[in-house]
């Protein structure tokens, strides 16, 4: 079982930072394949937030095939993140080193890596579209 | 999307005094935690008060599931409240207070009532006047929600609450939230608890909707653009400028709009809820505030 926290400074949805929380522990194998998540009442009387928030974060976590919701039950961790991505860490991070020696030679400093790694992101995933 | 309350033109004018309320019309959806936000004077209690049967309309109407407020018994019965400071019987017992809202409410539900008083370890022989803001706010709401009302409106309910109190006392309503159907309305200052339990916010200021909407399309459809110093009058149609503000060189607007922000010379950054809200009390009248643009604010992505 995992504890949720939400941070209200943050400018990220709250149903997102519970959504991203799961993945967190998925990828480091805090929950597991087969692993209950709170019960909607659980996280509610936790961390003080609306229950539909909760619902949908749930729901945003089944539509990326990550939990099942089990009638009367609760809901389910369906598939792990750790392990199969794990393995691939090791290589794109040799990738991503020899990018940022190109990157520091081409004379850009921590910032400018920072902030063209973001907006790269950004562009990539559609948003912030300027 | 069933309206738990509808407002239409609704305007309230004390005697002799300024208008309140003017010329508001919302629909706030059933089922959902709506937060109001304004400074103080900006309409808020009047409108809580409308929304209750406290108050009656100078001009307009409000509607709750369909009915004015206080219509009937029957219809009096569907909608709770828990008034500013939260105001008890100070020489009753917390016990006395059970009783009455037992014999003063038709639904009255004594179980969980009792259950709560109970879970929150509060003596029930213990005379209301002696007890701590926050469990004056948790007796209020406990007989509010043991009411079982189809709305429940809170006026500012942890504005005198200190941090652990206040963070309580929502965990209780968002806990009643969870247990059943329940369309709560509150209205608060503290724009961190607004964004925690809130999925639908109205503000108000002067007395007039300036924006209503779903809270995440709301900051899904706003945007800040930077950029180099320009005229917003010339902006695509579709852009809506909440808010504007010049340097020699630089120009930063709030926008409102459905579409991408293709242009680009200006850097689009995302609006937190904070900014969104001060903008818009801060915001003087803007195409946004007139009441049909508000109105399609309340649709906006359904």
């Amino acid at each position: 079982m995992i504890e949720f926290r939400i941070d209200s400074r943050s400018g990220v949805a709250p149903y997102q930072q519970l959504v991203h929380q799961v993945k967190q522990a998925l990828r480091l194998g805090i929950l597991r394949e087969g692993d209950q998540l709170p019960t909607v009442k659980e996280v509610v009387s936790q961390v003080a937030i609306n229950p539909n928030t909760v619902l949908k974060a749930y729901r945003e976590l089944e539509h990326e095939g990550l939990a099942a919701g089990r009638p009367g039950k609760g809901t389910f961790v369906t598939r792990s993140l750790a392990g199969a991505s794990l393995a691939a860490h090791q290589a794109l991070r040799r990738d991503l080193v020899h990018w940022l020696t190109a990157a520091r030679d081409a004379g850009l400093d921590d910032d400018s890596i920072d902030a063209l790694f973001q907006t790269t992101l950004r562009a990539g995933t559609g948003e912030g579209v300027a | 999307m069933t309206a738990a309350v509808k407002t239409h033109h609704l305007s309230k004018r004390y005697r002799r005094g300024r208008w309140a309320l003017l010329d508001c019309t919302l629909t706030l959806p059933a089922g959902k935690v709506v937060g109001l936000v304004g400074v103080n004077g900006a309409g808020k209690t009047t409108l809580l008060h409308l929304a209750v049967g406290l108050l009656r309309p100078t001009a307009g109407t409000i509607s709750v599931f369909g009915e004015p407020p206080a219509a009937r018994a029957t219809q009096l019965a569907r909608i709770g409240l828990v008034a500013q400071d939260a105001p008890l019987y100070p020489t009753l017992t917390v016990a006395d207070h059970l009783r009455l809202g037992r014999s003063l409410n038709p639904g009255w539900d004594h179980e969980t009532a009792a259950a709560r008083i109970d879970r929150l370890g509060l003596d029930a022989d213990q005379p209301a006047g002696r007890l701590s803001g926050g469990q004056r706010a948790q007796i209020a709401l406990t007989l509010a929600v043991a009411k079982r009302p189809d709305v429940l409106v809170l006026d500012e309910p942890v504005a005198s609450l200190d941090p652990l109190a206040r963070r309580e006392f929502l965990q209780g309503l968002m806990e009643a939230v969870a247990a059943r159907k329940l369309t709560v309305v509150l209205s608060s200052h503290l724009l961190g608890d607004i964004e925690r339990v809130c999925d639908h916010l109205v503000v108000l200021a002067d007395g007039r909707v300036r924006v209503a909407g779903d809270v995440e399309d709301l900051l899904a459809t706003h945007k800040v653009l930077r950029g180099r110093r320009r005229d917003p009058r010339r902006l695509p149609a579709d852009q809506h400028v909440v808010q504007a503000s010049h340097t020699g060189r630089q120009t930063t607007l709030l926008v409102r709009t459905d579409r991408p922000i293709l242009d680009p010379a200006w850097t689009v950054t995302e609006i937190n809820l904070e900014d969104l809200v001060l903008a818009y009390m801060a915001a003087p009248s803007t195409p946004a505030e007139r009441p049909a643009v508000a109105r399609n604010g309340v649709h906006v992505g359904r």
